[in-house]
């Protein structure tokens, strides 16, 4: 689960409140029309413009860009030099040594990029100082050229394979190789402190690089990676003596049951910098006692996510040794213990009451529900709960829930039923974000919830902003009160699990409920849909969904009008996946305008032809225009592509595709 | 050993959920050759459920299968469960897998189902290697009841390296360098490494150590030295 301190692989990145301006460093007012002591661009670009009769703001004598040192003096005359020490630099110099300085203190990408189409000089500055490279696709640009341009990088996101490859679209072995990045890193950024990862692979070897390239490492978060094992992880732990953050989420992690390595244990013998460790992911057994005296010594230790081979008593020395922990992930939750012995749910509850700090908890991977209780004292303090892998029933959920009060995310299996969904409506009025997950995912399930769930929480919690939802029964009632009854939803996934369903009650394709959703939510920029949808559906998505970015269809629309109303419609559309929807060619070359305008498009088992993806890779230079096979195509096949992805980039067709994608 | 039961369960094709014509065919090749994962692709649009894990995939074709069978007179084709539908991560999944054979075995200690019975461990992880590929897999044997079922899993999990356009090796898995057949073989509790399909069923799952599958003319004489570790290096 995303936490807010470092949501580093969300897609926005992450806006940290910007550092005070040094009282020394202000715009002279008179001069500039800009605002003093801000860093906006309109005071800059004056400046910029008359560089030779504006006078330079005095500079502290700290300033890291600083042209000159002592500051006491400031000479109008920029050619004359500059701070009193005799020194000259060009003018230039000194404008970009103050452009650096104040756009040090913009952290948002979106600033960042904006800035640095202002003139080269910006450019310049801003690339210097640009301290977190986000790239949302690492086949958007070469590991060369972000080299070549920011210089002073400290932190690096990348993210790699389409999200589809989460659920086994994308066949192994398609890319996102994260070797080719830690190469052109390490010589680079020597000073570099963080790496975020997300759907990538990298191997123990590229672990080992890290830990060699940069010195300074202090934040490391896999998610959704692969390639690894636990000979990485010791890589890591013994040679990043800095690092703070190690957070391992949803990772596929190599475990050589032979070769294990007791990573854990690598861990400085001192006391470690640890802020948080996450590591649920990591499947294979690990040195408990190694890592009750890791905690033991990691005094600024918050967040901790053990994997489920961590039993209740074990969770309990846990917990007395950091009782400060903010994040906890409670691995299995049950006793090693025959029944009847093993520790007492008292003694347990004692265990959490002296956790005062806990507002995150997650794990209960194979949990034991009368060690539920053990909770209840920190309930009316969580904000986050994650019960989405325990098969909980209403009535073990019920006496949970009523007390968390203060809930804002949660997750849950679709066990609790709509009765559990009424129960979280009664008592959580402050949720933000939920997500029921079905136990059972298969498209002929019976399904726990229903609209009649939906319709609950939509009434008691008006403040939803995101919710994912799998069902098998939904109408178009529910879906519309939704709309109405929670205005500020930012992400709508809804999943009806049967393709091509109906409404349950009227029968009717699922059209006005998604309708209702961009008409309503205003803010809506995610948005998945199911069940039977006409083109109509796209028809209102087109014309209602502005701001919407990721669009994610399954089974939907009967004709490519419907990918016309979304090309011409969304016009802040970045992500487009579908798949096994009547779309054809018409319907894609509809998109040539848009394409560059988008992150990516994925399509899957529709009706394109490679006659219509070459149209698209001729007329389109800048994009990169991949067919995905996963079988042998003969006899005939081959005209039929059943993979699309297609993504904007820079740096053109790569070189490490495997034989399996041709690159048109 | 040579019951006609372990025949057809030692011809490891991927027949088409519910279709019995299909298994028959693919029966009468079986005899000519020593055992290939002959891995017979199902017609565009009708793939089996897959995660990019094992998982129950023989009760999942099983499940299509029956339906299959009792829908044979209705219109359209049997539907046969898409990949990656619904959209659960493969990481979930797993998890939820894993958790329900757990708890399955803890509340039928009796009931056997049909490799139920080997050991005491709820779970065979064994290694699977193929050469080529840049880093292992593993499978649970105890997620299969066959030959067959461990064919489809294993196909799917190295589904990138069948042939594209060739003809001769529809559908088998080849090496991607070569294009050369490739066969299944297991290391045994003695250390010896076999060719699948020889054995029965559970005999295999209590046996095998781990699983290679490596081009066919490597297999004359089978005498590995134990796989390397294909990292990933690109």
């Amino acid at each position: 689960m995303s936490t807010p301190h470092s949501s580093s692989t969300s897609s926005a990145p992450h806006r940290a409140s910007p550092p005070q301006i040094p009282e020394s460093l202000t715009l002279a007012a008179t001069a500039s029309s800009g605002s003093p002591s801000s860093s906006s661009a309109s005071g800059m670009r004056d400046a910029a413009e008359d560089d030779s009769d504006s006078p330079p703001s005095q500079m502290s004598e700290d300033d890291p860009g600083g042209g000159g040192g002592g500051g006491d003096r400031w000479e109008p005359d920029l050619r004359g030099g500059n701070g009193g020490t005799g020194r000259w630099a060009p003018p230039d110099q000194v404008l970009e040594n103050v452009l650096e300085s104040v756009l040090e203190f913009l952290t948002a990408a979106r600033d960042r990029n904006a800035a640095s189409l202002v003139c080269r000089s910006w450019y310049r500055a801003e690339a210097q100082t640009r301290r977190e490279l986000f790239i949302g696709n690492c086949y958007a640009v070469s590991p060369r050229r972000a080299v070549e341009r920011f210089g002073g990088l400290r932190s690096v996101v990348l993210k790699g394979k389409p999200r589809f490859a989460d659920f086994s679209l994308v066949p192994y072995g398609w890319g996102a190789y994260v070797s080719p990045w830690v190469a052109a890193l390490g010589p680079a950024y020597p000073r570099l402190e963080r790496i975020c990862l997300k759907r990538m692979t990298i191997s123990d070897d590229d672990l080992d690089l890290v830990a060699k390239s940069f010195p300074l490492f202090r934040e490391l978060s896999l998610v959704c990676c692969d390639g690894f094992s636990t000979a990485g992880l010791a890589t890591i732990a013994g040679r990043c003596r800095h690092l703070r953050v190690l957070d391992l989420i949803e990772d596929y992690v190599e475990d050589e049951e032979d070769e294990l390595v007791d990573w854990i244990s690598r861990f400085p013998e001192s006391n470690t910098s640890l802020e948080s460790l996450v590591f649920d992911c990591v499947s294979v057994p690990f040195n408990f006692e190694a890592l009750e005296a890791l905690v033991a010594r990691s005094p600024a230790l918050r967040r901790l996510r053990v994997n489920h081979h961590v039993s209740v008593e074990q969770l309990r020395r846990l917990m007395a040794r950091a009782p400060q922990l903010t994040h906890f992930g409670t691995g299995a939750f049950r006793s090693e213990a025959a029944p009847g012995g093993g520790l007492s749910v008292t003694e347990l509850a004692t265990s959490f009451a002296a956790s005062r700090s806990l507002v995150c908890l997650s794990g209960f991977r194979d949990v034991n529900p009368e060690y539920l209780p053990a909770i209840y004292p920190v309930c009316a303090k969580l904000t986050s709960l994650n019960f989405s892998f325990a098969s909980l029933t209403a009535e073990e959920l019920k006496p949970v829930i009523r007390n968390c009060i203060n809930l804002r995310t949660f997750w849950v299996l679709d066990t609790v039923g709509d009765e559990g969904l009424r129960a979280v409506a009664d008592t959580c009025s402050d949720l933000r974000e939920l997500r029921v997950f079905p136990l059972d995912a298969s498209e002929d399930s019976e399904g726990s919830v229903s609209d009649v769930g939906l319709q609950a929480i939509s009434e008691g919690c008006p403040k939803l902003e995101s919710i994912l939802y799998f069902c098998q029964r939904m109408t178009n009632a529910a879906v519309i009160a939704m709309s109405k009854n929670c205005p500020d939803l930012v992400v709508f996934r809804l999943c009806i699990m049967g393709r091509h369903r109906p409404d349950r009650i009227t029968g009717d394709p699922m059209d006005d409920g998604f309708g209702a959703i961009v008409m309503n939510c205003k803010k809506l920029t995610r948005l998945s849909v199911s069940g039977l949808l006409t083109d109509k559906a796209f028809a209102y998505i087109g014309k209602y969904g502005k701001l919407i970015k990721t669009l994610s269809v399954a089974f939907a629309g009967n004709s490519d009008m419907s990918l016309q109303y979304i090309f011409e419609g969304c016009t802040k559309l970045q992500k487009l996946e579908v798949r096994d929807s009547p779309f054809s060619d018409k319907g894609l070359l509809s998109g040539m305008n848009y394409f560059y305008n988008m992150r990516f498009l994925w399509m899957n088992s529709c009706r394109l032809t490679m006659r219509g993806c070459k149209d698209v890779a001729q007329q389109m230079q800048n994009l990169v225009v991949e067919v995905i096979k996963d079988h042998s195509d003969d006899e005939g096949e081959a005209e039929i592509v059943d993979k699309l992805y297609l993504y904007r980039s820079l740096a053109g067709p790569r070189n490490d595709a495997p034989p399996f994608v041709t690159l048109l | 050993m040579a019951s006609a039961d372990v025949d057809v369960g030692t011809e490891l094709s991927l027949g088409l959920p519910g279709g019995g014509a299909e298994a028959a065919k693919a029966a009468k090749r079986g005899f000519e050759d020593t055992i290939d994962l002959k891995l017979k692709l199902p017609t565009a649009g009708m793939e089996e459920a897959a995660a990019g894990k094992p998982e129950p995939v023989a009760e999942k074709a099983k499940r299509p299968a029956e339906a299959a069978a009792a829908d044979a007179e209705k219109p359209p084709a049997p539907k046969a469960q898409a990949v990656g539908w619904p959209p659960v991560r493969s990481y979930r999944r797993n998890v939820m897998t894993v958790q329900s054979v757990k708890s399955k075995k803890e509340e039928e200690p009796e009931k056997q189902q049909p490799t139920a019975n080997v050991g005491s461990n709820c779970s065979a992880f064994v290694k699977v290697s193929m050469d080529g590929a840049p880093y292992l897999r593993k499978v649970d044997l105890k997620m299969y009841n066959s030959y067959k079922d461990l064919s489809i899993a294993l196909k799917k999990m190295f589904s990138t390296f069948t042939t594209a356009g060739n003809n001769m090796n529809e559908g088998k898995l080849v090496d991607p360098v070569t294009g050369a057949d490739v066969v299944t073989t297991y290391e045994d509790k003695d250390g010896d490494w076999m060719l699948v399909g020889d054995v029965p069923w559970e005999m295999f799952v209590e046996s095998c150590k781990r699983l290679r599958i490596m081009k066919s003319s490597e297999a004359i004489g089978l005498a590995p030295r134990g796989k390397d570790k294909c990292k990933n290096k690109s």
